[in-house]
């Protein structure tokens, strides 16, 4: 049994976590083995699914509790976090 | 947010006759004219604009669903319609199935809060299985109004 993993994110990307970069994030999830969950006020979400992660309603500020379990935990995190850190790259221009 | 703060309820349609992206994206753009929520020198920038957006990637986000979206300067709050397909239409969704529901919003370009306000309302109210069978198997406009009615008093799921 592997131990879970834990870490704190900020949305910081002014659009908030809607649909583009809740894509980006199960595509990310994706790639790993591990599961990964993500918090807000204690509701917590699957990373592979997108409706779950709108649910959030995360906007720009928020902060957001991510933990996953498994053999590559550590390495999906770090994955995941710096997505939120680039805001997934999004710039205030671009279209929703 | 709930259904009625951003739903135009005469530009919701029960039988979308479109069956490919592009038209049903045209259809329920000319929807929320019909119903006066948008001018008509606006009508082929929205579309445009949403076109645009699903370019990045496709907003049918699985289970029949989509939620085809954009921002727009000629709106000052966020409007949306819904539409039924009863065949469904193909929208290159994450999961390859067809889309029969769909939630299209149009947002003034200042308010990211309310998009993602109704996001959660979509996303959350449909994933309870009952109220997205019930929506896939409207009939008419006002059974899909009454259903997100319904939704708003919280008469389904969490």
């Amino acid at each position: 049994m592997s131990a879970t993993v834990h870490r704190t994110v900020i949305v910081s990307n002014e659009q908030g976590l809607h649909m583009r970069p809740a894509d980006l994030l199960v595509r990310a999830a994706a790639r790993f083995q591990c599961q990964i969950e993500i918090e807000k006020d204690g509701h917590s979400v699957d990373c592979r699914s997108i409706m779950g992660i709108l649910t959030l309603g995360a906007v720009q500020g928020v902060s957001l509790k991510l933990s996953a379990t498994g053999a590559d935990a550590e390495e999906a995190l770090k994955c995941i976090a710096e997505l939120f850190a680039t805001g997934f790259n999004e710039s205030d221009t671009e279209v929703a | 947010m709930k259904f009625s703060d951003f739903v135009s309820g005469k530009a919701i349609r029960a039988d979308l006759r479109s069956t490919d992206k592009v038209s049903v994206i045209n259809e329920l753009v000319e929807s929320l004219l019909s119903a006066g929520e948008i001018g008509a020198s606006d009508k082929e920038d929205i579309v445009k604009a949403i076109l645009k957006r699903e370019e990045l990637g496709s907003t049918g986000i699985g289970r029949g669903i989509a939620v085809p979206h954009t921002k727009h300067p000629s709106v000052n709050k966020l409007i949306g319609t819904v539409g039924v397909s009863t065949n469904g239409v193909e929208f290159e969704s994450l999961d390859g199935e067809k889309v029969q529901l769909f939630f299209l919003l149009v947002s003034p370009p200042d308010r990211p809060g309310d998009h993602l306000r109704a996001l959660e309302n979509i996303s959350r109210q449909l994933r309870d299985e009952t109220f997205c069978r019930f929506l896939k198997q409207s009939k008419t406009s006002d059974d899909i109004l009454q259903l997100l009615n319904e939704a708003d008093s919280s008469q389904f799921g969490s």
